[in-house]
């Protein structure tokens, strides 16, 4: 069907309209790191001012920030490499044999309150003197990739054929091996998608490394309340730390658009 | 079709294929739970005993340290919580009217945008990846940047209204004014989530019934009040429950906007923040987990509830 000009004409007024404020913030965010502190209280500088690399130097030179950069990638990796290795076997197992009660299990992860699991592990994992270790960042940080990933999954060997896999057993695969050498690699595309996207989502989870980390394995996010004091908030400084966390995710997102989208709307249209 | 086999010359992957051992045969035939079973062990332990445990710390007097003695006082803190009126109850009022102005706005917006982009135009690309970039965006980083932009003093926001004359707005740091502050925020950042969600199921569906409603002259608008909304009400809910469950636990954008507490007078505090601060700032533990049993048993009910609605439509 055909859109009717008068449409058209609106169309594009409203789309101007959303993309701007969607946008603007954004660039505003980025503008402001690029000010000093005193140009970020000027209002008459809003849009003209002399960019410095001053609030960058704090972040990256004195703040410690390529550090947490470090943390934030290792534990969002590291994250998603073991969901994956958890996740898209049992997504399999759970599309093929229809195991909807056990997808339900995995599934609970994402309803429930993060808060009511972060009292029990806080203890657990200060009685085994893990709190403030990697090791216990990325076991919470699974916790938020493994559901995802499962579900992302199911939807995509729901969608893929059983004839290529019945075709491999009659040709003598074990179903492990059909599944090794034939599924698998027809899954890339599934698992590149639930791979980005679980590793958009640790990169910024917050509350577990909130009380999780410690001082030298604070992740971004939680490393960005650096830059708020009780007294003064150093607004600069504070624009340059959410412009290191967010810009490489939104870098990811220009590149890899195709698979966050297929990601994100996985599931909507059937149920 | 049997696991067992014996290789036929029919494939050279086959041939090749080392003769099968005991382990490959018991693996092959209890595949599926040697598949399925570490990533739900993973989750049992992570979930089912933490939880097991909020239920049993929420009828002690557990406080202090995680370590320190509690006695067992039955459901006195329920009764305790249930009768507080001075940070439960708003809590909870706060939770529902910030899920619910935050939902409806979202999907009300949402379906006008992802209506919008519904039929293919130039420039399509651009508007999807500007969609994209806020929904991707650690919402920390979003909370600080809309905290200097709502800044009283040096904010932009309050830079525009002196430009068509209003005068400047507390926003955040009004007491009244933060909740539909941080709403807003939450708009900005979720809006897109639901406009990608809604495209998703138009796009899915087929063109024949609207056409067929042109043809019996129906308006535009009543070609989507009575043809593309029907068909999409399931994707609908799909988008609502999605988005509920994580506008119910919104954390990150009033904890990056209002600090500990959701601001000194808890203007923006929700069950989830309030339950946080109550672990994690007072370590009133048995009280914490009482409100979180509470804050999950709202949860799990408006999911049963809309998860219910999903089906009658479907059916």
């Amino acid at each position: 069907m055909k859109p009717s000009k008068p449409f058209k004409a609106f169309r594009a007024v409203a789309l101007v309209l959303v993309v701007f404020s969607l946008i603007a913030p954004l660039l505003w965010m980025v503008a402001a790191s690029f000010k000093t502190n005193v140009d970020i209280y000027d209002t008459g500088k809003a849009f003209v001012f002399t960019p410095t690399l001053d609030n960058y130097d704090t972040v990256l030179q004195r703040a410690n920030y390529v550090q947490f950069i470090g943390n934030s990638l290792w534990v969002a990796l590291a994250a998603t490499v073991f969901s994956l290795i958890l996740g898209v076997p049992a997504a399999y197992s759970m599309s093929r044999f229809n195991m909807k009660k056990s997808a339900l299990v995995v599934l609970m992860a994402r309803v429930i309150p993060g808060v009511s699991l972060l009292v029990p592990w806080y203890y657990v994992f200060s009685n085994l003197q893990m709190v403030g270790g990697y090791t216990v960042l990325i076991l919470s940080h699974m916790f938020v990739s493994l559901p995802l990933i499962v579900y992302i999954m199911m939807g995509y060997f729901d969608g893929l054929p059983t004839e290529l896999e019945e075709a491999a057993l009659v040709d003598g695969l074990t179903h492990i091996g059909a599944f090794r050498r034939i599924t698998l690699p027809l899954s890339v595309p599934g698992v590149a998608t639930a791979g980005i996207l679980s590793f958009i989502f640790s990169w910024n989870n917050f509350m577990f490394a909130l009380v999780l980390s410690g001082a030298d394995t604070k992740t971004l996010p939680v490393a960005i309340f650096d830059f708020v004091g009780y007294a003064s908030i150093d607004w600069g400084g504070l624009m340059a730390a959410a412009t290191v966390v967010t810009l490489p995710i939104m870098l990811i997102a220009l590149f890899v658009q195709k698979y966050i989208v297929s990601g994100l709307t996985a599931g909507a249209t059937k149920g | 079709m049997s696991a067992v086999t014996t290789p036929v010359t029919r494939s050279p992957e086959a041939r090749t294929a080392p003769v099968e051992s005991a382990w490959s045969r018991w693996a092959n035939t209890h595949r599926k739970w040697l598949f399925a079973a570490p990533a739900m062990a993973f989750v049992a332990v992570l979930i089912i005993f933490p939880v097991a445990w909020t239920g049993y710390l929420s009828l002690t007097d557990a406080e202090g340290s995680v370590r320190a003695e509690s006695e067992f006082i039955g459901f006195q803190n329920y009764l305790d919580v249930l009768s507080d009126t001075d940070r439960f109850w708003p809590a909870v009022w706060r939770t529902v009217l910030f899920t619910g102005v935050v939902l409806l706005v979202e999907v009300v917006l949402g379906m006008a945008i992802a209506l919008l982009l519904w039929r293919p135009f130039r420039g399509e690309k651009w508007v999807r990846v500007a969609i994209l970039l806020p929904l991707v965006a650690t919402p920390v980083a979003v909370g600080m940047m809309w905290r200097l932009i709502f800044d009283p003093n040096i904010g932009m926001a309050n830079q525009l209204l002196s430009w068509v004359g209003i005068g400047p707005q507390p926003w955040l740091s009004g007491q009244s004014s933060a909740l539909p502050t941080t709403m807003f925020i939450d708009i900005w950042q979720w809006t897109p989530m639901v406009v990608l969600i809604l495209l998703a199921g138009l796009t899915s569906l087929s063109d024949e019934p609207q056409e067929a409603a042109l043809i019996d002259g129906a308006s535009t608008w009543q070609r989507f009040r009575h043809v593309t909304l029907p068909l999409l009400m399931p994707t609908v809910i799909v988008a609502i429950l999605l988005r509920g469950i994580d506008a119910l636990k919104t954390f990150d954008i009033l904890y990056a906007t209002k600090g500990r507490g959701g601001g000194s007078f808890h203007e923006v505090e929700t069950l989830n923040v309030y339950a946080y601060g109550l672990s994690f700032d007072y370590n009133d533990y048995g009280v914490s987990s009482t409100v979180l049993i509470i804050f999950f048993l709202i949860i799990i009910g408006v999911m049963w509830a809309l998860t219910y609605r999903k089906k009658g439509l479907e059916r």
